[in-house]
């Protein structure tokens, strides 16, 4: 018998897609039951409650759960998220339902034994309730009091080698898509590097040292899966400088109807017959392919790599093998002055773990010494940009303005010259100046 | 409920502590059959919906079947994900950044067992534990964040709002018949944890009322100047308060007009709750993308000011989403995401195909950027 009635939730149980309210009402009779002979160390109905204040949110149409308050493992500003119930009485059991944020491994890949032991420790110590997984990537563990903080921490760091992920002004865990361990067009292993980063800068994950947050997103081709150029205060996508390879073997496949195109993504659709001018040729942004005596030819110094006649046709085109990536920076969501795409800062860079990607670590680490002097409590890396100038940024990172940095140049001349920039400066003699121009 | 110890002494607590450790290694997870082709991945195509294949260079395959998921999931459902790979996948899957499940195998006669064995599990209510799909030019899962089951700031329900969504997508869910993949997001506040900002259609929670001011505890609960700096537009300043009983007290005041309901005072300050039954409800966005293909990224338009928040399964907002997805498949040329669509046929039209009011809410006016999106030419549809 369920411990509240939630008649508005349980009409979120039909219908196909699966359904959270089903889930959690499974959770909630296997807490009651116990079958595992379990030691809960937070409310055994926890998960009853949880229903019951969210069925209260449905029917009031507002929220129930009250902001923070400062809780947190030792040593560190970050990965635990402090949150309470407004009507304690009620659901005393999620009275104190605090988030620990679980760094995810690179790539989301998982053995059934790791996860088994995950869900081991939540149901031991917390609701057993997670999100697989939360918006920036970590797995979620939801819902916990206080004094289970420092037990999970230490279970997580000495049972599993695992540690706890970012929140707050720190740097956010960063995530990934599947690069070259599932995908033939990734043009770095954005596993590696992401791990790297993530151990290498571990201690601006867990504190706050920052003006605000910052993320890292890796990309490894421009179709950009974690959409790292739209999220990520510095987003790494990878990129080539030389010739797409072609099959045209293949090529003269797609054409004859041998293969699907777009590998097979259109396979419900009335589209009729595979045309490589009308689907492929006319389509590129660049106008930089044709067909040549049956043959498709790629002009490829007036390519953008956009990635779409490689997408309709991964058989027979690949992108090329001197690859790198791309870093933009200051993408964010609207809060708090309206969205930023990022901005192309460093068009071509190694990807090169055996220095420790020296050459990516350089600019990162000019753009935080900038953020941190100039960047105003709760300003994003691209506001800063936006406040101080595209200008500053390419000073304080030593990068070399070029053509590739601005989608147009400048439609007013307000140009901001600098003093050593004009023969004899700023101070020009004014008794000099009179000689020849009366007053 | 005995307290147990996990060995951490409180009164030490540097006793033996273990930190900065990060994630465990990715490819201690590996399967072998990834393990062994990472690096070596020659093409990949998708079967049918939700299966893929990818092809090594060795000569190896993976085949790959993807199910989505509710991503608030508990421990016993990550259970029988396990169990189901423990079966079927030696002991491995991955998750994807769209909260979907991926089974791989090595093997294509693995795949049609680990098919049957993925629908034939129900939840009591009736619906799938594990529906196979979201690959191609379909809708793929909804990413969102946390809504009322968890979140302070929320004007709306996540996990409800996409549940009643995807119910109604489910077909697009499980079929590729659309001009090209159609990515819905989904995010409980103007603060968009969620980054819907670049999605082909985005659900967004929203506020429209400014804060409430809680005088008699705000100077008591709240540092007043970091709720004052919380304001993107300015829109607050310190006010002396007469209370009943006629103490003067230190409080703030908000100018109504200049509010735009983000809700970043209520994060610095629990004593400005601005969550209202009436004021709350959903924005629809639309046309944006991240990836690179054809056109550059692009951000998503507001082109539906306000639907109230209608528990549980807010009607009008799914009919309106499934209105605006038919007609991108009706009038979208083929590998066409939706913005680029709309820019094609123009926005005007847009409105029309998808028989939606236009109103002045959906006329930028906030800061710079607003004229740019004002029409600057002649050239525009009757």
């Amino acid at each position: 018998m369920a411990k509240h009635e939630t008649p508005l939730l349980d009409q979120l149980e039909s219908g196909p897609w699966p359904s959270f309210v089903s889930d959690l009402k499974q959770e909630a009779e296997a807490r009651a039951k116990n079958e595992r002979n379990i030691e809960y160390q937070i409310p055994v109905d926890a998960v009853d409650d949880l229903l019951g204040v969210l069925e209260l949110s449905f029917k009031h149409g507002r929220t129930h759960w009250k902001h923070g308050g400062i809780v947190g493992v030792f040593g560190y500003g970050g990965g635990v998220i402090g949150r309470y119930c407004d009507q304690p009485d009620n659901f005393p059991g999620v009275a104190h339902f605090h988030t620990m944020r679980v760094n995810h491994p690179a790539g989301k890949y998982y053995t059934t034994e790791y996860l088994k032991q995950l869900c081991d420790l939540w149901d031991f110590r917390g609701s057993g309730i997670t999100n697989m997984h939360g918006s920036t990537g970590d797995i979620i563990f939801l819902g916990t009091t206080t004094p289970q903080l420092e037990e999970i921490f230490y279970e997580l760091t000495h049972n599993l080698n695992q540690d706890l992920g970012g929140s707050g002004s720190n740097l956010r865990t960063p995530s990934d898509c599947i690069g070259s361990s599932r995908c033939e067009w990734a043009c770095f292993d954005t596993q590696a590097i992401c791990h790297f980063m993530t151990k290498e800068f571990q201690d601006e994950l867990h504190r706050p040292a920052f003006p605000y947050k910052f993320k890292f997103k890796f990309d490894g081709c421009p179709n950009c899966c974690v959409a790292s150029i739209a999220r990520a205060d510095i987003s790494f996508i990878g990129t080539w400088r030389d010739d797409i390879r072609i099959d045209q073997d293949a090529v003269q496949g797609y054409i004859a109807g041998d293969y699907p195109p777009n590998g097979g993504a259109h396979a419900d659709g009335n589209w009729g017959a595979f045309d490589i001018n009308k689907e492929v040729v006319n389509i590129c942004p660049t106008g930089c392919m044709s067909m040549q005596d049956g043959k498709l030819e790629i002009d490829n110094k007036e390519c953008t790599r956009c990635m779409h006649c490689i997408n309709v046709m991964p058989r027979a085109l690949r992108p090329g093998t001197d690859t790198g990536l791309s870093m933009l920076v200051g993408a964010k969501a609207p809060i708090l002055d309206g969205a930023q795409m990022g901005s192309l800062l460093v068009p071509f860079v190694e990807v090169n773990p055996d220095n420790d990607y020296e050459a990516i670590i350089e600019v990162i680490e000019a753009l935080w010494d900038w953020w941190m002097e100039e960047g105003k409590n709760r300003e994003r890396l691209g506001e800063l940009i936006k406040r101080q100038g595209f200008q500053k940024m390419l000073d304080m990172t030593g990068i070399k303005p070029m053509p590739q940095h601005v989608q147009e140049p400048r439609t007013n001349p307000y140009i901001f010259w600098k003093e050593d920039e004009v023969p004899g400066g700023f101070n020009a003699d004014i008794t000099e100046f009179r000689k020849h121009h009366l007053r | 409920m005995a307290f147990v110890s996990s060995g951490y002494n409180p009164k030490k607590p540097m006793e033996n502590r273990i930190t900065d450790i990060g994630p465990r290694k990715y490819d201690e997870f590996y399967p072998p059959v990834i393990a062994k082709n990472k690096g070596k991945w020659k093409y990949h195509e998708i079967l049918e919906p939700g299966v893929l294949v990818h092809v090594s260079e060795t000569g190896d395959e993976v085949f790959t079947v993807r199910v989505g998921g509710a991503r608030l999931m508990s421990v016993t459902h990550i259970r029988e994900i396990c169990e189901i790979a423990d079966k079927h996948c030696d002991g491995h899957l991955r998750f994807t950044t769209r909260n979907n499940i991926e089974f791989m195998v090595d093997s294509k006669d693995k795949v049609e067992p680990l098919k049957k064995d993925l629908a034939s599990r129900k939840f009591d209510g009736g619906s799938f534990k594990f529906p196979v799909g979201g690959t191609g030019a379909g809708i793929t899962n909804i990413v969102h964040t946390q809504g009322w089951i968890h979140c302070h700031t929320p004007a709306t329900d996540a996990s409800g709002t996409v549940k009643a969504t995807m119910d109604v997508l489910y077909d697009d869910f499980s079929k590729m018949r659309l001009p090209a993949q159609l990515r819905v997001s989904m995010a409980c506040c103007l603060n968009m944890c969620g980054a819907v900002h670049c999605s082909d259609i985005a659900i967004l929670g929203y506020h429209r009322k400014p804060p409430m001011l809680d005088h008699e505890y705000l100077d008591k609960m709240c540092e007043i100047p970091l709720a004052i700096a919380a304001c993107p537009t300015a829109a607050i300043k310190p006010a002396k308060v007469e209370i009943a009983g006629g103490e003067k007290i230190k409080s703030v005041a908000v100018k109504n007009e200049r509010c735009m309901y983000c809700g970043n005072c209520y994060t610095m300050c629990p004593s400005m709750p601005l969550a209202d039954t009436e004021g709350d409800g959903i924005v629809l966005m639309v046309g944006g993308k991240v990836s690179n293909r054809v056109s550059n990224p692009m951000f998503s338009k507001v082109v539906v000011s306000f639907l109230p928040n209608d528990m549980p399964r807010w009607p009008e907002m799914t009919d309106t989403i499934k209105r605006i997805v038919e007609a991108y498949a009706a009038g979208a040329n083929k590998y066409e995401r939706v913005g680029e669509w709309a820019e094609r046929i123009g926005w005007e039209r847009f409105f029309e195909k998808c028989e939606l009011e236009f109103t002045h809410h959906l006329i930028d006016d906030f800061r710079d950027a607003a004229y740019y999106t004002w029409r600057q030419t002649t050239n525009f549809k009757f």
